[in-house]
């Protein structure tokens, strides 16, 4: 009975997070460029691997096993966010236009060169 | 069960090899290759388990590492075209 | 010097986890954790940013409250990716973090790349620059309930 329950808390688990891989890798192809496509990843690197991990967790039970996905899961969490926003400031100062809309880059060069349009202040 | 998931896992990792291929700048290049990395990381926990032999966690661990430093470091080379370049204006500028 | 324990704590704990049990293996620890500190507490980078034990209390609450903000955005952005007609409004903000210290915005500006839909591109002190994939993203109340959580999370530690 237990291991049945625990087998399905696996299963449940194990196809969220291929879920919100497969989504994720659909929004890289689908997205029109870099900057949107970066949300696309990160969906994948935080929900996807989580669920995953946490799915392998429950399989592992309380054992070595389980320390080893948790600090897993724990660098990815750590660094998927360090490295996207590498990605992101190299791309902007590379050059890169932030896809929008209007197709007109003009508003974006507007706020950033002079450094804080305010749009919105917490 | 963790063969539905390899499976996913690696119909993923082909559409986004597919943006690596297609990516118009270097940079979704980057990113395709950072996720593709994240992804070998789960596939090879999932590997592990496939195969009952979870000591495979210790390859995805070391491989998560790798995964990191080699963006930093393909980032850097693409926005200065040296992996030394910040380090030595650090030291001329301190 | 406290700090510099507690850093051979959790190198020696994180040992343990992963090692086999037997003496050879137990000597290497000691003597691996210690040299790896020693070279730390030499670079002086054992400090209240590199090892900040004063958050452990409140990260207890700010993290699942964070996870559960990461599901809810991975729904939002999943559904605007498996939509048939693609409805992507992206856009570049600025706004003010209330946070103080350099540790506070670092975790603000994490927390904000770590929620899908959201990436910090840039900081200048505390003129935060974020690109969302929609308008509605950046507009909610969600980035200033987070800013207020981890300012609350920084206040607390002083």
């Amino acid at each position: 009975m237990m291991d049945q329950l625990l087998s399905v808390l696996t299963w449940a688990l194990l196809l969220a997070g291929s879920f919100f891989f497969l989504t994720g890798a659909l929004g890289m192809v689908r997205l029109p460029d870099v900057f949107t496509r970066m949300h696309a990843a990160g969906m994948g690197d935080t929900m996807g691997a989580g669920l995953i991990l946490l799915g392998l967790c429950v399989q592992g039970g309380v054992s070595v096993v389980t320390v080893r996905l948790v600090l897993v899961l724990a660098f990815v969490w750590f660094t998927s966010p360090i490295a996207t926003h590498a990605l992101a400031k190299a791309a902007l100062s590379g050059g890169t236009r932030p896809y929008t809309l209007t197709g007109t880059d003009a508003a974006r060069g507007d706020e950033s060169h002079e450094g804080g349009g305010a749009t919105s202040a917490p | 069960m963790f063969a539905v998931t390899t499976v996913a896992l690696l119909v993923s990792m082909a559409l986004a090899m597919c943006r690596a291929l297609l990516g118009p700048t270097a940079y979704d290049r980057v990113l395709a290759l950072n996720n593709i990395g994240t992804k070998t990381v789960v596939l090879i926990a999932v590997l592990g388990f496939l195969n009952g032999r979870p000591d495979f966690l210790d390859l995805a661990l070391a491989y998560a590492l790798i995964n990191f430093i080699g963006t930093i470091a393909v980032l850097k080379y693409i926005e200065y075209g040296d992996l030394g370049a910040g380090s030595r204006k650090d030291v001329a500028g301190g | 010097m406290n700090r510099v324990a507690v850093l051979w704590g959790i190198l020696f704990g994180v040992w343990l986890l992963l090692a086999h049990f037997s003496t050879l293996f137990l000597v290497f620890g000691v003597v691996t954790c210690s040299v790896a500190v020693y070279v730390c507490a030499r670079m002086g980078i054992v400090d209240r940013e590199s090892l900040p034990v004063h958050l452990l209390w409140g990260s207890l609450g700010y993290i699942p409250w964070l996870v559960w903000e990461v599901l809810r955005s991975n729904v939002r952005v999943a559904r605007i990716i498996l939509a048939p007609r693609l409805r992507v409004d992206p856009s570049i903000v600025h706004f003010r973090a209330s946070q103080r210290t350099d540790l506070g915005r670092f975790i603000y500006a994490n927390s904000i790349t770590l929620t899908p839909g959201t990436v910090t591109t840039g900081i200048v002190g505390d003129d935060f620059e974020v690109h969302a994939i929609v308008q509605e993203e950046i507009d909610g109340t969600e980035e200033n309930t987070m800013n207020r959580r981890v300012a609350v999370l920084e206040g607390e530690a002083g």
